[in-house]
């Protein structure tokens, strides 16, 4: 027969092992539905009459407000499964294993509803298409071989190179950091709210030399001493200069624009039509 | 006709022209194109086209960008960022999916492999995906169906090979209504004649698939 000492102290361990399943289901370690609630409360109400001392009643309501939260748990669980958002992975996986291809397409059509588009052609596109026709040059004379005379490989040095204009005789770094600053000058003078338009920066009198200013532009643009802006809806682009180096870039995923700067594009821009 | 009217009228043959004549690589148009093209009301534009297109079984189709559907009213950011296309209203017989160039098989596929997506919560495992398809198709017909199925815009694929629903998923497909009907399909339930129609699946079918390939590439 056990004291009455001895009854208290089992029902303080059973209390205190309630506390530390419920901590347990409120972390999600243990499935609510594991602790019948029904016996636990049966247990609680046991052993309530036995308490006296203000930490056994703590101790009681301590397992009670636990019990409470894990009932909350449970109500949750099942609201969530019985409202028509929740699917069952597993019961999903395999209704499509078990279905045949005519059932899976007969359900499949009931629920897909198909893109429409249209392609046609218009007088206004036949129109287009006469205009590049006429303008298209014959294959004869597209593809018509360029006269290149044969010469021996050799080496070439530096002032060579300096002198056949590939290289520059100043260092590139150098260079760029003067180029910066024209690109600040230029931008202050000619540009609005710090920045300027591409073409006005690097259009220049011959096209050779137009190239070669945005041949240095791009390297601008890479090593963080300017940005582009792109205008998607109005077409438009502008250089944005820097007043100190931008180092993250080289950090971030760097993204490359293509430029068209064809010859067409650089008269367009010596008469002005090119924004 | 009044002014109003008369200026509503024309917007809405306009966006009529916009969203049926594919212009890009994607049919329909953005947002910010039909606001530049129609004006800043052109959400009450594309509403009264969409009334239109009731009595002809088509709906004006919002698609948000990636899974970034709103929970309420959509912002006129949210709007300008979306996809606006035409697309069916109700469903398709089977005889008529056909008939636009979808094989059985093909069109069986990708059902499984919508189902199977949103069953794996999203992503799965394109060799996953392999073995589910090839326990009913034959082996040389599972990878190019895929391959079909990511260029045509209805998955996707990142590096790891993991499948995604792509944008012609969520533009096209009721994903609530499939995984429901397929939840409370009975193995009975299927319709007779879409086994005869497999039956008689023709070369002129195979045709009209290819034509369509060759179209949408």
């Amino acid at each position: 027969m056990q004291t009455e000492k001895e009854q208290k102290r089992m029902g303080r361990d059973k209390l205190q092992r309630i506390i530390e399943m419920c901590i347990a289901i409120e972390n999600h370690q243990v499935d609510p539905f594991t602790l019948d609630v029904d016996d636990i409360i049966k247990m609680i109400q046991e052993y309530f009459p036995k308490w006296e001392k203000p930490d056994d009643f703590n101790l009681d309501s301590e397992a009670i407000h636990h019990l409470a939260t894990v009932i909350k748990l449970q109500s949750e669980w099942v609201k969530q499964r019985s409202t028509s958002l929740y699917t069952d992975p597993f019961l999903l996986e395999e209704k499509i294993r078990q279905a045949r291809k005519e059932q899976m397409v007969s359900i499949f059509l009931k629920a897909w509803h198909p893109a429409v588009e249209m392609e046609q052609l218009s007088l206004h596109s036949l129109r287009e298409a006469y205009l590049y026709w006429n303008s298209l040059l014959t294959l004869e004379e597209r593809w018509k071989e360029l006269e290149v005379t044969e010469t021996a490989i050799g080496s070439a040095t530096r002032s060579e190179m300096i002198k056949e204009r590939i290289l520059s005789d100043k260092y590139f770094t150098e260079e760029m950091a003067i180029f910066w600053e024209e690109l600040k000058l230029t931008t202050l003078e000619r540009g609005k709210d710090g920045k300027i338009r591409y073409w006005d920066f690097i259009g220049a009198e011959t096209y050779e030399e137009t190239i070669q200013r945005a041949f240095m532009t791009s390297f601008l643009i890479t090593y963080g001493y300017a940005t582009l802006e792109i205008r998607p809806l109005e077409e438009e682009l502008f250089i944005k200069p820097f007043e100190k180096v931008v180092e993250k870039l080289a950090t971030k995923q760097l993204v490359s624009i293509p430029l068209a700067l064809s010859h067409e594009e650089w008269q367009k821009w010596k008469k002005g039509e090119l924004k | 006709m009044s002014k109003r009217k008369g200026a509503y009228a024309s917007k809405v043959k306009r966006a009529t022209h916009l969203l049926f004549f594919r212009r890009h690589q994607k049919p329909g148009a953005k947002g910010w194109e039909l606001r530049k093209a129609l004006g800043s009301d052109y959400p009450k534009v594309l509403s009264v086209l969409d009334d239109n297109l009731k009595n002809l079984d088509l709906q004006v189709k919002t698609v948000f960008e990636e899974e970034k559907t709103p929970a309420g009213k959509p912002s006129l950011d949210d709007l300008d960022k979306a996809r606006f296309l035409v697309t069916l209203r109700g469903d398709l017989t089977p005889k008529e999916a056909k008939m636009i160039g979808w094989r059985i098989d093909d069109l069986a596929g990708l059902a499984i492999i919508v189902s199977f997506i949103i069953a794996k919560r999203g992503q799965t495992n394109r060799k996953e995906v392999e073995k589910l398809l090839n326990e009913k198709l034959p082996d040389w017909k599972v990878g190019p169906n895929i391959d079909k199925y990511i260029r045509y815009g209805y998955i996707q694929q990142d590096d790891n090979t993991q499948l995604y629903l792509g944008w012609r998923t969520r533009a096209e497909i009721d994903e609530r209504a499939l995984i429901n009907m397929l939840l409370g399909s009975e193995r009975q339930g299927a319709t007779e004649s879409m086994t005869s129609e497999n039956e008689e699946e023709t070369e002129e079918s195979d045709a009209l698939s290819e034509t369509q390939d060759n179209k949408k590439e």
